[in-house]
């Protein structure tokens, strides 16, 4: 069974006062995560088709066709844990 | 200074990054590598590998002369009065460190004060501050202006006759201002205190010539200046690091460890800079140190900051053209090496830099280990930040506006 570590590569923790958190796809993985995900959420605006703004259950993150993502407002590690569970399985 | 001829030297600067030609505008970070250095570190160990001093074999004695003729290139390049002034450490940080826990620890009390900025880097508060609280001083910090000059009025009021060290930083990481470290160390020694320089930002991009600016102390980081990284220098006066205690213990740096039964080891300290070398050196990186020296000299230092300076006025000027872009610091470029702090109105730092990662440009955002200055002097939960150095063109800045101009979009 797929789990999120088959997709991601590795999550960091940003520098500065905003809590943002970078998601980070494995490389070979990362088209099959973007594809996954923009399926799933909803897309609220794009830039050049490799920028891609959008919302899921409340929550709202960037993707990026370089294969990472940014995510606002997550509280925790769970939190975080569940919505790419919810995006990527 | 042919900037193309530059750019060929460095193999990274050929590479694609998410399909677009890589743009670096994070030197102020880590810089690339020229192939003359590639090849030198490459050329130690495929042909002279060894461990430095007290053996007797031949690649030994060659890579001692390698090591010792590194730290001669790079005292020179500080115009430091002799190589023994001259202490390899892993970078900045740990040549900092290494003044605090030595020189620090053994000279600072209660009732003492440490005068810090609060432009510094965290390698040049974090270990005053642990020191600190082991013996108990005092630090005080000097204002910054809000376009991140230093407040010289209230770094000169703050000194008394309390104050054994100030600690400065020559070259902001953040906005790029160079200090008067002539003036502050100056007025250090007037009132019987030492001067620290982090050179970090400044060492790879201007001439610093340690003795006319009188410094006490000076930390810098190889690979901020095409050097490879793990590899940095401490200069310190001679006098002063004779008598220091070391950092730490090991081999290298002792004359010799006499055991005697029931007295146990009598030890006596090797001279300096060795004293403060303890276990086998990092040898190759010195080595790409000094090739690094040598490959800046023959460009120019004058070059060099002409040549940044030049291209941080045309990328102000072309990002003054974005309308949600702001600059931050000082407008005075006269005064500043090549660093850009921006922020892009209604996103993250990280978005911005996430993005300019997405079209091949590489920009750092954060902090930028330095959450004071952000915090008390800029008023921003962090920033963006674009920095130059020789193989960077105006084609790059172009493209990195223009990037800009899409941003402003989303």
């Amino acid at each position: 069974m797929a789990t999120v570590e088959d997709y991601v590569s590795r999550i960091e923790g940003t520098c500065g006062e905003e809590k943002d958190v970078i998601v980070v796809f494995k490389y070979d993985k990362k088209d099959e995560a973007i594809a996954r995900i923009l399926k799933k959420a909803t897309l609220k605006n794009t830039i050049a088709g490799i920028i891609f703004e959008l919302t899921f259950q409340d929550t709202s993150f960037r993707l990026y066709t370089s294969g990472k993502a940014i995510f606002r407002s997550i509280k925790n590690k769970q939190e975080l844990n569940d919505l790419l569970a919810n995006l990527l399985l | 200074m042919d900037i193309q001829a530059v750019r060929q030297d460095f193999p990274i600067l050929k590479r694609q990054v998410n399909n677009y030609p890589l743009i670096y505008f994070d030197n102020a970070a880590t810089t690339q590598k020229p192939r003359q250095v590639i090849d030198a570190v490459s050329d130690f160990y495929e042909n002279h590998n060894g461990n430095v001093h007290r053996a007797v074999h031949t690649l030994s004695l060659e890579a001692t002369d390698f090591y010792e003729k590194s730290r001669e290139k790079i005292a020179k390049f500080i115009h430091a009065k002799e190589s023994s002034e001259l202490v390899f450490v892993r970078g900045t940080t740990e040549a900092i460190n290494l003044v605090a826990y030595s020189w620090g620890l053994n000279s600072l009390n209660r009732g003492d004060e440490v005068l810090v900025s609060l432009m510094e880097h965290h390698s040049n508060i974090v270990p005053w501050e642990i020191i600190s609280k082991i013996k108990g001083f005092t630090i005080k910090y000097a204002n910054v202006n809000a376009d991140g000059t230093l407040d010289y009025d209230d770094f000169e009021s703050k000194f008394s006759s309390k104050t054994k060290i100030a600690c400065l930083s020559h070259v902001s990481n953040v906005t790029g201002v160079i200090n008067d470290v002539k003036r502050t160390a100056k007025v250090a020694h007037d009132n019987g205190a030492l001067m620290l320089v982090d050179g970090a930002q400044s060492v790879p991009h201007l001439t610093v010539d340690v003795q006319d600016l009188d410094m006490d102390f000076l930390a810098f980081s190889g690979h901020k200046m095409l050097g490879p990284t793990g590899i940095g220098v401490l200069y310190g006066k001679k006098e002063l690091l004779e008598k220091m205690p070391p950092f730490q213990g090991g081999g290298e740096m002792i004359k010799e460890v006499a055991y005697s039964q029931g007295k146990g080891c009598s030890i006596s300290w090797n001279d300096p800079p060795w004293k403060f070398e303890a276990g086998t050196p990092n040898i190759g990186g010195a080595v790409g140190l000094a090739e690094a020296v040598k490959y800046l000299e023959a460009v120019g230092m004058d070059e060099v900051l002409s040549h940044e300076k030049a291209l941080t006025k045309y990328a102000v000027e072309r990002m003054q053209e974005c309308n949600k872009v702001t600059i931050h610091g000082s407008s005075d470029l006269s005064k500043k090496c090549g660093i850009i702090p921006f922020s892009v109105k209604g996103l993250s730092s990280h978005d911005v830099a996430l993005i300019c990662d997405n079209y091949g440009i590489m920009i750092r955002s954060g902090y930028h280990c330095a959450q004071p200055l952000h915090q008390q002097v800029l008023k921003l939960h962090s920033s963006d930040r674009a920095s130059f150095y020789i193989y960077n063109t105006r084609e790059e800045v172009d493209r990195f506006v223009e990037v800009l101009k899409e941003i402003e979009q989303l």
